[in-house]
């Protein structure tokens, strides 16, 4: 039965001949453990592919939508934490996995006749790689993209002539915005995926033309691809595997705040495989800026592509090529003490930061938190007040903060509203400055409102409160909206005999109190 | 057609290098196709939450007795996304305590029947189902009876939830 399907394939395809031909195709004896990184390189493409394509059954690639969609993936879908964190973490294994396949290949000279033109596309299959990242990284639509890219599209626009072009390519001539965002998720989905296969299919095609570079003494009978070989590649694929798959169960990858161009605290880093890159720019200054963000970048890549053409010596054994491993390892300490004093220097952006739970942490303050922070708000107090800011005085009594706050800003606020700092002002910390730029501007000037109108001398939100009345978490399940309003004015036609008395709240009143009413947890 | 190939005879490790290349293989492709499945199939969390009540109209715009098409506005949850849309339910008062909310949609393949008066049948215009005043299939391809909203009275307002599947016939 078997046989018959696999001589039909043959008679019409050649598909079953073709496949022999791949798996038993000859290879040197020398070959062995140290020739795995270009199937795992493949692997992580594949991964990633197929991570990206079921992030996109669920993503909406518009500036608009981007962010909910995502973290809707994140918060209500199962495995959604998962897919986006193997989609996250495969990204990064797929720079570090294609740098190692480069640095064997390197050491081991396989670079040499005839082989110049595979090490050109493998040159090529990196700088795509980069773009996958640099294009992926704006995806999430958060602060962190945001920032990001405003960045590299401003370094790009410093290119001499070609700047102002470049970056009408990028849809970021005039700011980053909704054209960068589509423009950038275009090339990363529709592009760079289509050219990868098509430079990896070259690369494999090349390899296979000239063989696996065989150890410049090697001079046994030719051996097998598969089974041995085979095996050690799904070995070390397995095992990238494992690491990717455990990264992605136990390290969360965050979603920052929506990107907001108007967000002066927000300090912006690349991804860690370019920190490099960003620690290189801090060299130069004024007009020699260009050296470190364009021309050395630049040379570099054109030297790694040329590199069969200067290192022209005849094939050596592995242990003699100090050369090259001198090189490596001068490049890699180089790197790394970039990367290092990079990290080191890197900020927190402590409160970014947004929360994957159902319910936010926002939700569950008391009514007069959440009331403090919106006029917190109204003040601007956050000009001075803030993660890294000036510090709180948590020990001043409300009289001191509500005269300190007249004598600063003068804002719009009434005594009585700079009152509701009282129970906020003691209590501010890295946590309460989180929640208070999670928190929904209707929802706190809503509490406001309930604060004002002491909605609390009957009522239980959040279990802070009297019981006398209906507790409110959660009324907005058990009653229509029409219903919650109508009671506001005119509570007897909606609940006979209830002490509840009449509040005659204007329209834009009542949309607050009812998104406070909503944001409570049930 | 047989082709002449030859295949390297077998060494003693040959069987334990093949199980574990199909091995490692299925056991990622399974870890891979496993978390795409409940990714894919499981429905988001917000969906098992309770629907709101949401008002319809007035009872007392419904004629006693007669089937009459109320348009509302609901809200409709798609994803990361809540949008208001327009939606329609044909409400039969019994009496002024009791009403039924039939769903708008034929259940043989969804297309928007409506009332005629004529001969007292709910009629879909698609393939013909007519069903009675109570709901029942009286004639056509339609499966079963008319699915019906989950309907309450709340101060003279009609409230509907969720769609009930009607039972078989």
């Amino acid at each position: 039965m078997i046989q018959g399907i696999i001589d039909w394939l043959e008679e019409r395809t050649g598909l079953p001949t073709m496949l022999h031909h791949a798996l038993y195709e000859d290879i040197p004896w020398s070959a062995g453990w140290h020739q795995v990184m270009g199937a795992v390189a493949l692997f992580c493409f594949m991964t990633q592919a197929f991570t990206g394509i079921m992030l996109a059954m669920n993503y909406a690639p518009t500036a608009t939508e981007a962010h909910s969609s995502l973290k809707y993936i994140l918060t209500e879908l199962t495995g959604g934490q998962l897919m986006r964190g193997l989609h996250h973490w495969g990204a990064s294994m797929m720079v570090i996995v294609v740098v190692l396949h480069m640095i064997q290949v390197f050491v081991w000279g396989a670079y040499k006749r005839p082989r110049e033109a595979t090490w050109m596309v493998g040159v090529v299959l990196l700088l795509v790689t980069t773009v996958f990242g640099l294009t992926g990284y704006l995806l999430p639509w958060d602060n962190r993209a945001y920032w990001g890219t405003v960045v590299t599209t401003q370094i790009a626009g410093q290119a001499p002539g070609a700047g102002p072009y470049l970056q009408q390519l990028m849809g970021a001539s005039n700011g980053v915005g909704a054209l960068t965002f589509t423009r950038f998720y275009s090339v990363h989905v529709m592009i760079l995926p289509v050219l990868t296969t098509l430079l990896i299919m070259l690369h494999v095609l090349l390899v296979r033309k000239h063989g696996v570079t065989p150890a410049a003494d090697d001079n046994k009978p030719k051996k097998k691809f598969f089974p041995q070989q085979v095996f050690k590649d799904t070995m070390a694929v397995f095992i990238a595997f494992v690491i990717l798959f455990g990264l992605a169960v136990v390290a969360k990858v965050p979603l920052g705040r929506i990107a907001d161009p108007t967000d002066t605290a927000y300090i912006p880093r690349p991804e860690w495989y370019f920190l490099f890159l960003f620690q290189t720019l801090k060299f130069f200054e004024g007009p020699l800026e260009i050296v470190g963000s364009l021309i050395l970048p630049n040379l570099a890549i054109v030297v790694l592509f040329l590199v069969p053409f200067i290192d022209r010596g005849p094939a050596l054994r592995v242990a003699k090529r100090t050369y090259a491993i001198a090189v490596v390892a001068v490049v890699a300490l180089g790197w790394s003490a970039l990367t290092y004093a990079a990290w080191r220097t890197s900020p927190t952006n402590a409160g970014d930061e947004i929360s994957l739970e159902a319910v936010e942490p926002w939700q569950e303050l008391a009514p007069d938190q959440l009331a403090g922070i919106a006029v917190f708000r109204m003040e601007g107090c956050v000009e001075c007040h803030g993660a890294g800011k000036k510090p709180f005085k948590t020990d001043k009594e409300i009289d001191w903060v509500i005269d300190h706050v007249k004598d600063k800003h003068k804002g719009p606020s009434p005594d009585g509203q700079l009152r509701l700092l009282s129970s906020f002002s003691k209590r501010v910390n890295d946590t309460t400055l989180a929640n208070m730029n999670a928190a929904g501007q209707l929802a706190v000037e809503g509490a406001v409102l309930y604060q004002m109108n002491q909605c609390g001398a009957c009522h239980e939100v959040n279990g802070v409160g009297m019981k006398t009345g209906p507790k409110l978490n959660g009324v907005i399940v058990r009653r229509t909206a029409e219903w919650l309003t109508g009671h506001f004015e005119n509570p007897q036609k909606y609940s006979h005999g209830t002490p509840m008395p009449k509040y005659d709240f204007t329209s834009n009143q009542l949309e607050r109190m009812m998104a406070y009413l909503a944001s409570l947890p049930e | 057609m047989t082709d002449p190939i030859e295949t390297p005879t077998d060494t003693p490790r040959r069987g334990f290098f093949v199980a574990a290349i199909y091995g490692l293989g299925a056991f990622i492709s399974a870890a891979l196709g496993g978390t795409a499945g409940a990714y894919l199939l499981i429905p988001p969390r917000s969906s098992k939450k309770k629907l709101a009540w949401t008002p319809v109209g007035e009872l007392s715009r419904a004629p006693l007795g007669k089937p009459y098409e109320f348009v509302f506005q609901k809200i409709r949850v798609d994803g990361w996304k809540v949008t208001k849309e327009k939606a329609t339910a044909w409400v039969l008062k019994k009496s002024e305590t009791e009403v039924v909310a039939y769903a708008p949609q034929c259940t043989h393949l969804g297309c928007a029947y409506h009332w005629e008066d004529g001969s007292n049948t709910f009629v879909c215009p698609c393939h013909t189902s007519a069903f009675s005043i109570e709901g029942k299939v009286l004639s056509g391809p339609a499966p079963r009876a008319l699915d019906t909203y989950e309907v309450k009275l709340d101060g003279g307002k009609i409230l509907v939830s969720g769609i009930r599947q009607s039972e078989q016939a």
